[in-house]
């Protein structure tokens, strides 16, 4: 069977050694930095993005994966033992969670949130693996006016999935996709937006942007207040769940890891989503709802597969379309971008050991994190004692380091700073950054497309709705515009992002 | 995220109490107002950087044809933002780290200005050192050993371990 060979190829791809150096590499760091309060996935994958650039494509894919996985479940141990979420996708984990902690279980609720991601991240991989090739055959059908309409979908679901004002999360967007215009014109030659500095005629740096944005605007805040932290227990104890607790997580795994998949196909963030459904799903379920807010194993369970589930299949469209599904995402596309691999349908044709050796290797990610976090556990707790004003300095200075080693372009290190004090003004105006960071990415891609779309249709702008498929995508994205803007679900919405809490 | 959770819980308990007595009188929300401003004065911005660039039809666009259109609609939504201000209230927009920005921020810039001419190791221990006085907690003697060891190991892994290309002094250092 087809599936079998290409699986047998990526696991082929993925075992070899140094790409499984790489990987534990990845899971290690990403886990280091991810375990850091208050630094989320985002923020470490664009910390540690620069040291994937001096490897092979594959095997610095593979290790961007592994520290994305390794990020996530940092996140979800910071939210057990200090109740500090590091993503909002572990936020729902920390209201059980830390509550399991006190009781005295937080090794059972770190194995139970390490054992559903793993169970949740092996079924997802399959999906992945079974998905996107047919969803790769209908990609390669897609024209320019395609493709236009298919970013307008992600964007639209982008700002549908963002936090706060509606209106706010457009904006981001529009401005994320004029940052991302700035630099030469590819069909003129001219140089836009420049102010006449000729270091930025190439475009502005993407891992500048993301660094600034999210790592040093995440520092600024954390330097606004600065307390002590208290991390709640000395040590942690009784990592093996009982039988009875295996009895309790096993449904809400399998229940998670459903939900997870299908949503974290969505653009826009699918796995925070993911994460709070699988939570009110099991609470509804439940013959114990009082359980839940007081430490109950189904609201680690569930959560963290669905999480961790969504985390995998976001995967889906990046590999097949080329479109982010999340900022995480949009990270990859960057780092794809610089090694000179174009996202999109056709890497799967052009480069199958680089497609199915990244497909391979999020199920060794996987297996690695349980392997190695379970024992680890104590050196993260203790990572965690570590006072902030001696970490954010070597943060710094490793962001700086890695930004120069991307070009060896000072004018890079400038823009850092310039886009650190716009991220942190933006935290400050309550706006969110994720969608300004999708908007940068497919600034250009949008563009490209509208143009091309534009000529091939002799300046006809019906085009876009004359070709059914694109139809049907600006439909999708019209009606998603529309309900968040519907009275009754803006309500919702809000209620959602509260409950989160 | 502690930040938008409050925000909401906020806006939520403005709409109640503006649907209670109906505005008084005409107040502004200072972030959102100032939010709108700027996005608004920022799509002007590009707007008036793109009327610099040859717009072309919509059959063959030029350089300046979509970044015009995405200024006029930053430039409409800030606009909004503006307008909105006046309408919902939220919190006050916190303690500003002024300490922060003020050596966090020209870390990057120091170690962009020297690299080249002090080299690698000299540019990562100042600019760990100007990052760490952007806390009031970190004492002179511990940032001075931090940045050290900082510039120790940095050198150990990129330069001898990545065999990254930096130069490890620069002219300026080299007698």
């Amino acid at each position: 069977m087809d599936l079998f060979s290409n699986l047998a190829l990526g696991f082929a791809t993925a075992g070899s050694p140094a790409n499984l150096l790489f990987c534990l590499i990845g899971v290690l760091l990403g886990t280091l930095i991810g375990v850091l309060p208050g630094i989320g996935a985002t923020a470490t994958i664009a910390m540690l993005l620069p040291i994937t650039f001096q490897l092979e494509p594959v095997s610095s894919l593979i290790m961007l994966a592994g520290i994305y996985y390794g990020a996530q479940y940092g996140g979800s141990t910071t939210a057990i033992l200090i109740n500090m979420p590091g993503e909002s996708s572990s936020a729902v984990t920390a209201i059980d969670g830390y509550q399991m902690a006190r009781n005295g279980r937080a090794g059972t609720a770190l194995a139970v949130a390490a054992l559903g991601s793993f169970f949740a991240g092996t079924v997802s991989t399959f999906l992945v693996a079974l998905f996107a090739p047919p969803l790769t055959a209908i990609a390669l059908e897609f024209g320019a006016a395609e493709y236009f309409s298919l970013m307008i979908v992600g964007l639209v679901s982008s700002v549908a999935l963002a936090h706060g004002s509606v209106v706010k999360a457009l904006a981001m967007v529009a401005l994320g996709l004029l940052l991302g215009l700035v630099g030469t014109d590819i069909y003129t030659g001219t140089p836009r937006f420049t102010l006449g500095i000729r270091e930025y005629s190439d475009g502005l740096n993407f891992v500048a942007l993301a660094v600034g944005v999210f790592g040093i605007a995440e520092i600024l805040r954390n330097l606004e207040s600065e307390k002590t932290r208290e991390v709640l227990m000395a040590r942690v104890s009784e990592l093996l769940p009982t039988k009875e607790d295996f009895k309790r997580m096993f449904a809400p795994v399998v229940r998670g890891t459903i939900i997870g998949s299908a949503l974290g196909v969505l653009p826009g963030g699918g796995a925070i989503l993911a994460a709070f459904a699988s939570y009110t799903v099991e609470k509804r379920l439940s013959d114990r709802p009082e359980e839940f807010g007081r430490g109950a194993i189904a609201g680690v369970a569930g959560p963290e597969s669905a999480n961790n589930a969504g985390a995998q299949t976001s995967f889906i469209p990046l590999l097949t379309l080329g479109i982010p599904a999340n900022p995480v995402m949009a990270l990859m596309i960057g780092a794809m971008i610089i090694q000179g691999i174009v996202p999109g349908p056709n890497v799967a044709v052009e480069q199958p050991a680089l497609f199915w050796g990244i497909i391979a290797s999020m199920w060794i990610g996987n297996l690695m994190l349980v392997v190695l976090n379970l024992p680890l556990i104590g050196l993260w707790v203790k990572l965690l004692k570590i006072p902030y004003f001696v970490l954010f300095p070597i943060i710094m200075a490793f962001c700086s380091i890695g930004v120069y080693s991307v070009n060896s372009n000072v004018y890079d290190l400038y823009a850092v700073a310039f886009f650190g004090l716009i991220g942190y003004l933006l935290l400050k105006l309550r706006c969110e950054p994720a969608p300004l960071l999708l908007g940068f990415v497919l600034g250009p891609l949008l563009e490209e497309n509208l143009r091309r779309a534009m000529i091939l249709s002799r300046g006809d702008p019906t085009t876009f709705f004359t070709r059914p498929i694109s139809a049907v995508l600006l439909l999708i994205a019209a009606i998603v515009l529309v309900v968040v803007f519907l009275p009754s679900v803006k309500a919702k919405r809000e209620q959602v992002f509260v409950e989160e809490d | 995220m502690r930040g938008h959770r409050q925000d909401i819980r906020t806006l939520a308990a403005a709409f109640e109490r503006q649907n209670g007595d109906k505005m008084k009188a005409i107040s502004f929300d200072a972030t959102n107002a100032l939010c709108g401003s700027i996005l608004t004065a920022v799509g002007l911005f590009f707007a008036w950087q793109s009327f610099g660039l040859e717009l072309g039809t919509a059959f063959r666009m030029g350089p300046g044809y979509f970044p015009l259109l995405l200024s006029v609609v930053l430039t409409v939504l800030g606009v909004i933002i503006l307008v909105q201000s006046a309408r919902v209230h939220h919190e006050p927009m916190g303690p500003i780290a002024i300490r922060g920005m003020l050596f966090i921020l020209p870390a990057p810039i120091f170690f962009g200005l020297t690299v080249r001419g002090l080299g690698f190791v000299p540019a990562v221990f100042f600019t760990a050192l100007i990052a760490c006085f952007a806390s009031h907690r970190m004492k002179p003697l511990w940032a001075v050993a931090v940045s050290l060891g900082l510039a120790i190991f940095s050198v150990a892994v990129f330069s001898y371990g990545l065999n990254l290309p930096f130069e490890r002094f620069g002219p300026w250092v080299r007698f």
